[in-house]
């Protein structure tokens, strides 16, 4: 298993996450008609989780779990399923916890909301702070040495 | 009888780490001198303690003595000597004793360092990091005894992780771990200042070179670690947004953010409050990393009841350390007013924002971080988030400071004038506009949307960093190191920026399944499977194969991409041949046998991914040149005439 847990911050930590996984991970060489069907089956695979394993995905997974979803889904392509209806099928039958990209939903719109509502928070709030210290110039006679960083 | 010696030593520190605390904290409140002069002795005899109780867990790997439980856990008889030395931190109990011994290091250097500084404010730096030590002393005593010993000991030991025996692990452990540990420097300078109650400008000088160097050290660190991951880990990325992978990259984000703001408290005086948050934040991140990632929480809920009492320990440590902290800051803070002014285009606007976009940059990696666990914890289901979920969030911050950083570079403190400054602002942002899409669209064809905007991004930020230094060199005016350090910096930055977008943009991969003899094309380059040979390690064996690379028909390279299987623990590795160019690097690893004579091999070519981590050493380096600046000798220097004359410095309290 590729284990990318281990790549960062504390070896030591890979020790203690990643015990006891075979560490080689699969390689799946092209085994699709077109290359059109291999690009879509490869940009599936590889927004997939594996099941069994620690933030790995399906396309890189070496255990036979991973094997069989990932036949499972080169099977639906093959049979003319459209990306979306294969992501329904494996999400309706593993859970949200399949996709990497979590979706956009009730349950998790918290997620996708955070990172604009702290910005804009965080740009009013900045405004605010300038424009109240603008104000302040004026009064302000300190001029020491302002040249440097 | 060497475990229970450094087992005796882990007490001995504990107990000096106590004594550190309380004469630390506890002697300038009662303003008694003796207390105060107890401390230097007391953070001596701490470091000494954690160095013998290092030198016994070391000297235990070496004698391969399988009595212990935490060798034999992590350690074999076949193992290299180099590797059973690193193995020491190659798992919990052992990287906490070198977080601990780290940390003795830095407060001893801090002690060194505040010498000149007045008395009771060295004395309370030195006493918040022997609270600190203290702690974590105590929790690995508690929970986490690597001296412990087996009864009968074993044979022989379960070994080191295979994936874990590379050199990597000599140095990336301790230099990242060296940043994390820090930011506890910082985050002293902000408690012992609480604790004052008083915060200049003085502080901020005084706090400003260790913020960089522990920011230095982290760079590094996790530059190193993503390095490693590359030419390790066998598939040829180099950051995914796992987890362990978020937990430095906050207090990264976070320390980064600091150095701007302790610059602008620094000059003017101003953001005071904010930085002590700023110091406060950054060091619990890289406590709640450490801690949090360590016990496995974020990974996995159920690892937490599978060592309740390290769970436990480290909710109460986590809760004490950073809720006192903060109980301190909302006492203090508001004591802490600035009548300084400044106008919307002046430097301070523009460090205001780095800091906003920084912090938020942050939020969002610690939102995406914690996700799955506040999911299931609230009831919302299991959640997988990956990079399509970061990426696009984390960019929404990023961009936006990018492109302020060139413009800002320019401002002024206090007064805008910007208007002065268009001149070098349009020429260098029409130059990289054109550079960016010279280079997307010229030398190489595709990218994607956001390709040619990286690239003239980073080459805005190389040509504006350098704007102000040549402009310095052509009037004959001597360039300060602080400057000379933070141009280098941002050089560095444009630079990781230009190589990131070329490297997601223009990698090739491909999986093939070749049979000796065949070849396979793969954008320039020709690769040719010339076969399988066993081959033979110290503690593994497996196969090698060998690949001949050409170009067009003239010869690049012959690479031996390897699999490994180690011994002691049956894990396969894939060792993959990797071959570095200056603008490109050739990657391939060995898959399985097809069967029939025919492996998978996964081939991959990535431009200029040696210069994503050649980037964070030039910021790194620009960081250690800062600090050797003039101004911040003078400051030490300078501080026993101001000591004379304390307590009744409030000259800069107006600033």
């Amino acid at each position: 298993m590729r284990a990318r847990a281990a790549s960062f911050l504390i070896a030591a930590l890979a020790a203690t996450l990643l015990l006891g996984f075979s560490r080689a991970w699969a390689i799946a060489p092209e085994q699709m008609p077109t290359p059109q069907l291999e690009a879509r089956y490869l940009a599936l695979i590889h927004g997939f989780r594996c099941m069994q394993c620690q933030d790995e995905s399906l396309a890189d997974s070496p255990v036979n779990l991973a094997a069989d979803m990932r036949r499972q889904v080169r099977d639906m392509l093959l049979a003319g399923k459209t990306d979306q209806q294969i992501r329904d099928f494996m999400v309706s039958r593993y859970g949200y916890f399949i996709l990497f990209k979590p979706p956009f939903v009730l349950k998790t719109a918290w997620l996708w909301l955070t990172p604009g509502v702290l910005l804009l928070v965080g740009v009013i709030a900045a405004l605010t702070v300038i424009r109240r210290r603008a104000a302040l110039v004026a009064k302000d006679l300190e001029d020491n040495d302002l040249t440097d960083a | 009888m060497i475990p229970e010696l450094g087992q005796f030593a882990l007490i001995l520190a504990m107990l000096l780490a106590a004594l550190q605390a309380f004469f630390g904290i506890v002697g300038p409140a009662l303003k008694r001198e003796r207390w105060m002069a107890a401390v230097t002795p007391a953070v001596s005899g701490q470091v000494v303690m954690m160095a013998t109780a290092m030198g016994c867990l070391v000297a235990s790997f070496v004698a391969n003595d399988f009595s212990v439980a935490y060798v034999a856990e992590n350690s074999n008889s076949a193992l290299p000597l180099f590797y059973r030395v690193a193995a020491v931190w190659g798992s919990h109990s052992g990287s906490l004793i070198l977080w601990i011994f780290l940390l003795g290091c830095w407060s001893v250097a801090a002690a060194v360092g505040t010498q000149r500084l007045p008395k009771p404010f060295a004395s309370r730096v030195i006493g918040v990091l022997g609270l600190i030590s203290f702690g974590f002393l105590l929790y690995t005593l508690a929970t986490s005894n690597p001296f412990l010993r087996l009864d009968p000991p074993w044979p022989d030991g379960e070994d080191l992780n295979p994936i874990l025996q590379d050199p990597g692990l000599a140095g990336h452990p301790p230099i990242l771990y060296t940043g994390y540990v820090g930011l506890a420097v910082a985050f002293a300078f902000a408690g012992a200042a609480m604790l004052e109650g008083r915060l200049d400008r003085d502080w901020a000088r005084w706090t400003r070179p260790w913020t960089t160097a522990a920011w230095a050290f982290l760079t590094c660190g996790i530059a190193l670690g993503s390095w490693w991951a590359y030419y390790t880990l066998g598939w040829g990325g180099f950051w995914f947004w796992d987890p362990v992978e978020n937990a430095s990259f906050m207090p990264w984000l976070m320390a980064t953010a600091l150095i701007h703001s302790l610059a602008v408290t620094e000059k003017r005086g101003l953001f005071k409050s904010w930085t002590l948050l700023l110091a406060v934040l950054a060091f619990s991140l890289s406590l709640v990393g450490t801690f949090l990632v360590r016990s496995g929480v974020l990974v996995s809920v159920h690892s937490f009841a599978a060592s309740p009492t390290r769970g436990t320990f480290i909710l109460a440590f986590l809760i004490v350390m950073i809720g006192s902290a903060l109980a301190l800051y909302a006492w203090r803070a508001p004591l802490l007013k600035s009548e300084a002014g400044f106008e919307l285009t002046a430097r301070e606007s523009f460090l205001l924002f780095n800091n906003i976009l920084l912090v938020t940059a942050c939020a969002t990696v610690f939102a995406g971080t914690m996700a799955p666990l506040i999911s299931s914890a609230l009831g919302l289901g299991k959640l997988s988030v990956g990079p399509p979920y970061f990426n696009p969030t984390f960019l929404l911050s990023i961009l936006p400071l990018l492109a302020l950083l060139s413009v800002g570079i320019h401002a002024r403190w206090k007064r805008g004038n910007l208007s002065d400054r268009a001149r070098p602002i349009v020429l260098t942002l029409i130059a990289a506009a054109v550079v960016g899409c010279a280079v997307v669209f010229g030398l190489f064809t595709g990218g994607r949307v956001l390709s040619p905007v990286g690239v003239a991004l980073g080459v805005w930020i190389i040509l504006s960093s350098l704007v102000d230094p040549i402009d310095r060199l052509r009037r004959h005016i001597t360039i300060p190191r602080a400057v000379l350090g933070m141009t280098l910096a941002h050089i560095g930055l444009g630079i990781f920026v230009i190589s990131i977008t070329s490297v997601e943009a223009f990698t090739a991969e491909r999986d093939v399944a070749l049979a000796q003899g065949q070849t396979a094309q793969l954008g320039a380059y020709e690769f040719r499977f010339e076969g399988i040979r066993p081959i033979q390690g110290p503690n593994y064996s497996g196969v090698g194969g060998t690949v001949i690379v050409t170009r067009h028909g003239s010869p690049v390279a012959v690479m031996y991409p390897e699999k490994r299987e180690y011994w002691v623990q049956h894990t396969v590795t894939t060792a993959s041949s990797i071959r570095m160019y200056y603008t490109t690097n050739i990657l391939i690893a060995l898959g399985q046998d097809l069967g029939d004579g025919r492996w998978s091999l996964r081939l991959q070519i990535r431009p200029l991914v040696t210069f994503i981590w050649l980037a964070a050493l030039v910021m790194a380096a620009g960081g250690m040149l800062a600090i050797s600046d003039r101004r911040y000798r003078l400051a030490r220097a300078a501080a026993p005439e101001l000591s004379a004359v304390v307590p009744a410095i409030t000259r800069s309290e107006a600033g």
